[in-house]
This record gives C-alpha cells, sequence and structure tokens, in this order.
C-alpha cells in the first residue's frame, strides 16, 4: 500500500457533432482541405460578428441533463484572451463566470466498486484552429478548418483516485454522449480530448498536492500511462525531497513519459470578460424540459436492464452497452433468438466485437444482422452444425452478409445425425484401430476421445458429436 | 447645376428621381467638389472616383426606382465601415492595404437602397480619439477654419459632409464620435439606440458602446438615411428585431405643444465656453417658443462617466484589436525570429500611440486582480447610469444640452489625452446607457465664429419622435450657413 494518494480531475473536450460551426454557417467536416471550411466570422475577419448555433446550447444542455447538472437558464459567454496563430480573434469565445450546466456527477465502477464522480460544470465554446510546422519549407501554415467548430468542455472535480478511475470515467463520459448522439467519441481525430490534472498527496492528509496538468493524451491506453508515469515521477520528487512544480507536461506515447512544456502556458492571464458582441444566452425552461424528455435511454440504465431482463454478467454488460449500436444490435438479436439471451451475449462479447474491432465496421451496420445471428445460433441449437462450424463461419458471414442457412447449405457445412453413416463411420476406426480398441476395452476409456477425433476426421468435422459418442460407446461395450 | 453640392440629400434624392439631375451628374459634381476642396480639408483616405462613377452610370442606364430612396445619392462612409473590394483602413498603418470581401450590413443596405459610395472617410485611428488629429495617414481641417479639427473620431465623414462633398456620411459613434464631429461641423449627426443598426462589418472599438449613424446637412436627410440602414440583422446578435418606423412620417410638425425638455444641471452648469451656452440656451428658448415645456433635472453620475466609458470601451477595444496580430491580414513586421516578437513588433509599428495606450490600459483592467476593482465596478456603475437617464426620461420627453463645452478647437490644442478625453464628457453617458442622441446646428460660436451643436437624447427607440422635435427646431432656427470654402 503507497503512503501516497493520487488526485485526478479531467478536463474534457468534446467536439459537437453540429452540421455547422458554433458561431457561423460553414462545415464541421473533418478531413478537408486546409481553409477549406472557412468564412470571414470563423477566420476572424475585421468587423465580423458572431451569431450562436442554436443546436450548441440544446446539445450541451443536453449532456449536463444526462450527468445530473442544474441547467443554467441564463448562461453567458466570455472571451478568453491570448495570442497564438491558430486562434484568429485573438481570444477563444468561450464561457467563464455562467456557463450552461453546473453540479453534475457521473457513476463509475472499478473492480466492482461503485463510485461518484463529481462533475463541476460543462460548457461551451470554439475550437481553434492547427498549426502546421514545414520543415521542408521552413515555414508554418495555419489551418482554420477546425476554428469555430463547437465544444463543449466537461469539468470533473478532483475525485478520481486511480488511473483506472480516470478511465472508467472517460470512458463513461464518452457512452453517454454517443448516447445523446452529439459527439462520434473519435480520440484520435481529436473530437474527444482530455487533459488530466494530477497531484498526489500522503494518505490521510486534506490538502491537496501541487498538480501538473497532462496533454496530448490521445487513447485511453495513453491516459492510463500518463497519469501512472506522472504518479511515479511526483513520488519520486517528494521521496527525494524536491517540490512537483504547476506546469503542464506533455505525454509522449513512443516514451511513455511526461515532459514540461516549460512555463510558458502558465504566465498566461486570460483576461476573461463578457463578451459584448452576444447577449446572454436566455434558456426557456420549456425547452429544457422537452430536452429532459428527449434524452435517451442512457448507458447505466441500460446496464441495469440488460442485467435485469437478460440475466447478463456486469462484465458482459458493461461490454455491451458502452456503445449503443452494440447494444442495439444486442437486443435486436436477443428478441429475434428464442434460446437464451446470455448465449447472443457471449457471441457478440466474443465474436462480433473482435471481428468489429479489426474491420473499423460499427455494429450497426455489420451485414451479419441481429436476425441472422439469431439465425446462425438456431443451427447450432438445432443441432444442425456443431458450435465448431458455427463460429468458424462468423467472420465469412459478417463479411458477404450470406443467410446462415443458405451458407451452410450451400457449403454442405450441416452435421451429420443419420446413424447408418455415422455407424459406418464408427466401424471403420473400430477395425482399423485394433489395439487402441484392445486397450478402450482393457479400462483405458480416455481413448474416447481418440477415437472421437478420427471419426471427426472422417466426417470432416461435421459429426454430430453426441451421436458418435453414443455409437462407440454400443460398439466397444 | 454649379450649385449642386450646397443641396440637401432630401432636394437631390428628388431631382434625381424626376431625373432634372442623373446620377453622373450628381456624382460628377462631388468628385468635383472633392477635387476642389480636398486639398485644404483632407477628408477622405480612399476616393471611389472610377468606381463611383461606373455606378452612377449603370444607375442610369438602368434608370430611377422610386423603391430605392437613394436612388443615386453619392455617400461617404467612415472608413471603418468594411467595403467589399475596397480598401478599409481603420485609420490605421497596421491595415493600410486591407481590402475585404464583404460590406458592412449598413453599407450593404445603402447600395441596396441606390446610394453611390463615393469615398472612405478619415478618422482617429480605430475611433480612438476626439480630432481626427489621431489618423496614421493625415489630420483633417475642419472646413469652417482650417487651422481648427473637424471633431472625431467620425472627423473625415463631419468634414466631408459640411464641405459639400457628398450628400451624406455614415459615422460611428462610441463615445460621441458622430456627435462631436457634427457639432464641430455644423451639421446633422445621430447615434441611434444601441441596437437599432447593425454592427457587422463594423470593426469595432468597444463592442458595447459603437453604434452606426448618419451626419448630414439637414434632419430629413439623416432620416432618409436612417430609415434605410435601421433594422434587425441577423447576422448581429446585438441588433435588435424591433419593427423601424417610419422616420419621415413625423417629420412635418410644426409646433413642440406638449414635448416635455428635460435640461440636466449637469450639462448647463459651469465649465461651458459662453458662446456654447449662449447659442444652446437661445435654441432651448425656440423651442420653448414652438410650446415646449422645459424642466430642471440631475443626471446626478456625469461626473463618473468618463472614467467608466474608458475603463468598459478599452477593455473591450483591447480584445477587439487582438486580431490584428500580423498572422492573417494587415501589417506584418518582417525579420522577426520568434512568434512573440512578430507579434510585438508588427503591432508596434502598426497601431499609433493612443492605440497603444488605450490596448495597455484596457489590457491592465482586465488583468487578473484588477478585474474587480475597475472592469466589474465600471459595469455596475454602467447600470446605474442607464438608471439615470431612465429616471430622467421619466420627467422629460427628451433631453438637451450641448454636445461639447466649447466649439471646435485649434489643432494640437489637446495634447494631454485627459483634456482630450473630457470632451466627451456630455456625450459618452449615453453610449453607455446605450440610448439615442443626436447633435443639431443651432449656430455660430459669437466668439469664434465656429458652428454649435445642441444634442437631443431620448428614449429607447424612440428616434421618430426625437427627429421629429429636431426637425420642428431646425425650421425655426436661422439657417445654417454652408462654410466658405
Amino acid at each position: 500500500m503507497s503512503r501516497y494518494e493520487t488526485v485526478i480531475g479531467l478536463e474534457v473536450h468534446a467536439h459537437l457533432k453540429t452540421r455547422t460551426k458554433i458561431f457561423c454557417a460553414c462545415s464541421t467536416t473533418f478531413g478537408s482541405e486546409p481553409n477549406e471550411n472557412v468564412c470571414a466570422v470563423c477566420s476572424g475577419m475585421p468587423g465580423v460578428l458572431p451569431v450562436l448555433n442554436a443546436m450548441v446550447p440544446e446539445y450541451a444542455a443536453k449532456m449536463g441533463l444526462a450527468t445530473g447538472c442544474e441547467v443554467n437558464l441564463k448562461s453567458v459567454f466570455a472571451r478568453k484572451n491570448y495570442f497564438y496563430p491558430d486562434l484568429p480573434k485573438g481570444y477563444q469565445i468561450s464561457q467563464f463566470e455562467l456557463p450552461i450546466c453546473e453540479h453534475g456527477s457521473v457513476a463509475i465502477e472499478v473492480d466492482g466498486q461503485r463510485k461518484v464522480i463529481g462533475l463541476t460544470r460543462i460548457h461551451m465554446e470554439e475550437d481553434a484552429g492547427k498549426n502546421i510546422h514545414s520543415a521542408a519549407e521552413n515555414a508554418s501554415f495555419v489551418d482554420l478548418n477546425r476554428a469555430g467548430v463547437p465544444l463543449i468542455e466537461i469539468v470533473s472535480e478532483p475525485d478520481m483516485r486511480s488511473a483506472e478511475e480516470a478511465v472508467a470515467y472517460l470512458k463513461e463520459l464518452r457512452s453517454i454522449l454517443l448516447y445523446l448522439g452529439i459527439c462520434d467519441g473519435n480520440m484520435e481525430e481529436g473530437s474527444f480530448r482530455c487533459d488530466a490534472n494530477v497531484s498526489i498527496r500522503p494518505v490521510g492528509q486534506e490538502a491537496l498536492g501541487t498538480r501538473a496538468e497532462l496533454k496530448n493524451l490521445n487513447s485511453f491506453k495513453h491516459v492510463q500511462k500518463a497519469i501512472e508515469y506522472e504518479v511515479a515521477r511526483q513520488i519520486d520528487l517528494i521521496e527525494d525531497g524536491e517540490d512537483v512544480v504547476q506546469e503542464t507536461r506533455l505525454y509522449n506515447a513512443d516514451k511513455g513519459t511526461t515532459h514540461s512544456m516549460r512555463g510558458k502556458e502558465e504566465a498566461h492571464d486570460y483576461r476573461y470578460f463578457p463578451d459584448p458582441d452576444l447577449v446572454p444566452l436566455v434558456l426557456d425552461p420549456a425547452w429544457v424540459e422537452q430536452w429532459r424528455a428527449e434524452l435517451p435511454e442512457l448507458p447505466a440504465a441500460k446496464r441495469t436492464r440488460f442485467m435485469a431482463d437478460y440475466g447478463l454478467a456486469d462484465y458482459d454488460a458493461v461490454l455491451l452497452t458502452a456503445e449503443l449500436a452494440v447494444a442495439d444490435y444486442f437486443e435486436a438479436a436477443a428478441k429475434a433468438y428464442s434460446g437464451q439471451a446470455r448465449k447472443i451475449a457471449n457471441w457478440v462479447v466474443g465474436d462480433l466485437l473482435p471481428s468489429l474491432g479489426e474491420t473499423g465496421i460499427a455494429a450497426g451496420d455489420c451485414l451479419l444482422t441481429p436476425a441472422r445471428l439469431a439465425g446462425l445460433l438456431t443451427l447450432v441449437d438445432d443441432g444442425t452444425i456443431s458450435v465448431k462450424i458455427g463460429k468458424d463461419s462468423f467472420r465469412d458471414l459478417c463479411a458477404s452478409g450470406d443467410d446462415p442457412a443458405e451458407y451452410v447449405r450451400a457449403r454442405g457445412l450441416a452435421q451429420v445425425s443419420d446413424t447408418g453413416e455415422l455407424e459406418a463411420m464408427v466401424d471403420r476406426v473400430i477395425s482399423e484401430n485394433p489395439a487402441e480398441v484392445e486397450a478402450y476395452r482393457g479400462g483405458k476409456t480416455k481413448l474416447m476421445s481418440f477415437f472421437m477425433g478420427q471419426v471427426m476426421r472422417l466426417s470432416k468435422g461435421q459429426a454430430n458429436p453426441g451421436v458418435v459418442t453414443k455409437l462407440i460407446q454400443q460398439k466397444l461395450s | 447645376m454649379s450649385a449642386l453640392h450646397t443641396k440637401t440629400l432630401t432636394e437631390l434624392a428628388g431631382l434625381l428621381q424626376s431625373r432634372e439631375v442623373t446620377a453622373v451628374q450628381a456624382v460628377g459634381a462631388c468628385l468635383d467638389r472633392i477635387e476642389a476642396t480636398e486639398p485644404a480639408v483632407r477628408a477622405l483616405i480612399t476616393v471611389m472616383a472610377g468606381e463611383a462613377m461606373a455606378r452612377a452610370e449603370t444607375l442610369d442606364a438602368e434608370g430611377p426606382d422610386p423603391s430605392k430612396p437613394l436612388w443615386g445619392v453619392p455617400v461617404v462612409l467612415k472608413d471603418l465601415l468594411t467595403t467589399r473590394g475596397v480598401r478599409t483602413t481603420c485609420g490605421s498603418k497596421i491595415l493600410k492595404d486591407f481590402v475585404p470581401f464583404y460590406d458592412a450590413t449598413a453599407v450593404a443596405r445603402l447600395r441596396e437602397a441606390g446610394a453611390v459610395l463615393i469615398g472612405k472617410a478619415n478618422m482617429d485611428e480605430f475611433a480612438m480619439g476626439s480630432s481626427t488629429e489621431n489618423s496614421a495617414y493625415f489630420r483633417t481641417a475642419n472646413p469652417w477654419d482650417a487651422e481648427r479639427v473637424p471633431g472625431g473620431s467620425s472627423g473625415g465623414s463631419g468634414a466631408s459632409v459640411a464641405a459639400g462633398q457628398c450628400f451624406a456620411a455614415l459615422g460611428t459613434d462610441t463615445g460621441g464620435s458622430i456627435r462631436l464631429p457634427a457639432s464641430f461641423c455644423g451639421i446633422v449627426g445621430v447615434k441611434p439606440t444601441y441596437g437599432r443598426v447593425s454592427r457587422y462589418g463594423l470593426i469595432a472599438y468597444g463592442s458595447s458602446l459603437d453604434q452606426i449613424g448618419p451626419m448630414t446637412r439637414s434632419v430629413e436627410d439623416a432620416a432618409r438615411v436612417l430609415q434605410v440602414i435601421a433594422g434587425h440583422d441577423p447576422r448581429d446578435s446585438t441588433s435588435v428585431n424591433a419593427p423601424v418606423p417610419d422616420y419621415l412620417a413625423g417629420l412635418g410638425r410644426d409646433s413642440l405643444d406638449g414635448v416635455t425638455i428635460g435640461l440636466p444641471r449637469e450639462y448647463w452648469g459651469g465649465g461651458i465656453d459662453p458662446e456654447v451656452e449662449a447659442a444652446c440656451r437661445a435654441a432651448v428658448a425656440r423651442a420653448e417658443a414652438l410650446g415646449a415645456r422645459t424642466v430642471p433635472l440631475s443626471l446626478s453620475l456625469t461626473d463618473y462617466a468618463i472614467a467608466t466609458y474608458y475603463i468598459i470601451a478599452m477593455a473591450e477595444a483591447s480584445s477587439n484589436l487582438s486580431r490584428f496580430d500580423g498572422v492573417r491580414f494587415g501589417h506584418r513586421s518582417q525579420g522577426a525570429e520568434e512568434l512573440i516578437d512578430m507579434y510585438t513588433a508588427s503591432r508596434t509599428e502598426g497601431f499609433g500611440d493612443e492605440v497603444q495606450r488605450r490596448i495597455i490600459m484596457g489590457t491592465y483592467v482586465l488583468s487578473s486582480g484588477y478585474y474587480d476593482a475597475y472592469y466589474n465596478k465600471a459595469a455596475k456603475v454602467r447600470r446605474l447610469l442607464r438608471q439615470d437617464f431612465d429616471a430622467a426620461l421619466g420627467q422629460c420627453d427628451f433631453i438637451a444640452g450641448p454636445v461639447c463645452p466649447t466649439t471646435a478647437f485649434r489643432v494640437g490644442a489637446k495634447a494631454d489625452p485627459i483634456q482630450m478625453y473630457l470632451m466627451d464628457i456630455f456625450t459618452i453617458s449615453l453610449n453607455l446607457a446605450g440610448l439615442p442622441g443626436m447633435s443639431l446646428p443651432v449656430g455660430l460660436g459669437t466668439d469664434s465664429g465656429m458652428p454649435v451643436g445642441l444634442q437631443l437624447m431620448g428614449r429607447p427607440f424612440e428616434e421618430a419622435d426625437m427627429l421629429s422635435v429636431a426637425a420642428c427646431l431646425e425650421r425655426n432656427l436661422d439657417p445654417m450657413p454652408l462654410p466658405a470654402l
């Protein structure tokens, strides 16, 4: 048991999935040619003014409602002032004193322990552009396609005590965003980003230690590793009698280490003040109630329901509910299937998820539809095919979209249960292996699996194992 | 037709519609006048001669259009209103070669109404100043006396209208920048209610204070221009979505019966030049003779207005001017090695002293640890000022006072920035309160011989009533002469 306690707070930036930017009509499409989705407003030309995209407060409020926040009926946009080439106006329009949502929470579970993480606030803001440095041309370029893409920043309380808790919290937030359909959750493209404030303190101490802010965390794995590295680094410093410096540190994924961005960032005084170009945002309570009514079933509720309704284990329920598309797939398959839903769950977790992971196909787009998966399992259940044939056919069916029954028929994969045909095979194995027959009869009953293997070989795997076992037992008893 | 430039916009518009004057003749007369007067006045940074003439020819080919109230009327714009394809400098070196690809909404509405844009007017750099001496290009002279300033910051607009170079100009008013030059140049200048005219395309100085308005040679002219530029704009979230009344309908009133005019003691007390006070009092007496009742009242927070104004305006300016960083447009210093050096050098070379002073002060009042003491406190005083006005306008229909304690001062007379800031003492409260106001020429000062402006201030969005009172008074005062140029 360590003498130190880790304290983590997270700031999550989520791109909202609006069609247009937060203050102009430019497209938010990712991956366009540099500066293709840019106008006078999002490039900060002199004299232009921002006009709020009405979808942004709706999405932000929905995230607040989904995380138990109070939605402020009046919120104010503020300017965060700093100079950087990717920030066209020299200030970012954000929210400061009066954010749209405050005082929420998210429940997580780590090692079977449930824990509630406080949400300090959720506010709306615009993203900045991107600087691109070309060593070849010895020049820097600015791409403003991302400038003005709407973001919500979700700030947690410093309630997490381990890297695992931090990751569980992030996964839960991401799930909720995906369920609400307001963010695509893509960490690599930067539409779901996280900065981690990490500090340590001696166990039992109330006061927080000096924190470092970790940036450049582009996957859950990076979050986990960066925090673990940073905690170890801070413990080493303190054990050596040194101080932790409050600073921003960049995670280096190749080395698995963090390094200081130097104090530059910390010198900023952002001089927040209410943006005079935007009137305070006033929400009609009726809209908020409507948005609340429109909330879908959220991951936590769905998990509980899956465990209760389908008898799923906690582990499976977590995996099946992380993404709405997977949960919907599972439920549709379970409905189409007459057997136990747990079996469907096993196939989805054990076969479908790895297959989707490899191919990058979304659950909703998988050619092996829920109904077809149910059909495949029914073929196994009624003995038409063996479990092994079923599993072996799975990826093919995902790729081709064939009807499982058709597929089995066309390839002659149906299990042989015809006793006459199987009896001939058993007789042949017995006559070809007199020594083993002798030994079996002498009491070495373990040889049953040998005979079974031989029959399977002859049947190319299609023999019904139950029928074969019975036949062998009859013949050799 | 030799004296076409002496006509009002209203007169010219009638002549154009009846084809007694062609658009080409109107534009030609203005260009001639510009050529004749610019060497002395220097009101314009850019003269759009070729473009204006081409536009006039097109208009003439199409023929007059009664649905276009400003058809063929030559108009000048303060050079901080963006004009598609035409350089827009803000009176600053940092925008020396800046050509916007978009029109300000007010500019687009002028074009839509048939107006011909003929020039971009000089101004104090980024609208920071009260004399148009702070232009990075040149100073503008007062058409009444070349040794005196035209006022500012819309001094080029005011001088151009007074000199007969155009029939109307647009200015902007953040703390008096329309009313002061109107007063100094002897013309009409209207600062509409905040939110009445779209700010889209107005290169911002103090965003919560800036408002575009007309500068003209008559009240009716101003009403005609305001009619065109006022109204909601979906591109400006602070523009108010309320119907625009008919500003011309009430201009014919021949008495001021039933009108109560409030005279705040803070505007009529000590510190006003006697010639200014005399001219303004005479105008108020004329209003009384026309049936108006006057009541003394108090705007007790007037003393705090200048400090409040400069904190808010500079704070906003410090942020508004951050985009001039040399990265995407405007002046970029060459040879800097580090990013921070490029920023510093570009802005130091590109901005004049007054602009730098205001950016530094604005940055200071927003800084962590000072925000509450300055910006936040100023925001609170501002709310109180508005309450002060609301209470006063509960006792009267309009408030009247001088626009400025003096007539146009001599070039270089206000070298101390504080002395310059004090020129705004009677105008800035109105911007802080967001209310409409105007300057009406009421005669020439008996000592200086320079024009004096009376300021009228009204209730929010009641510009129509204010204009009707001003028109009645204008008709019953001695006609304002044109400067002898």
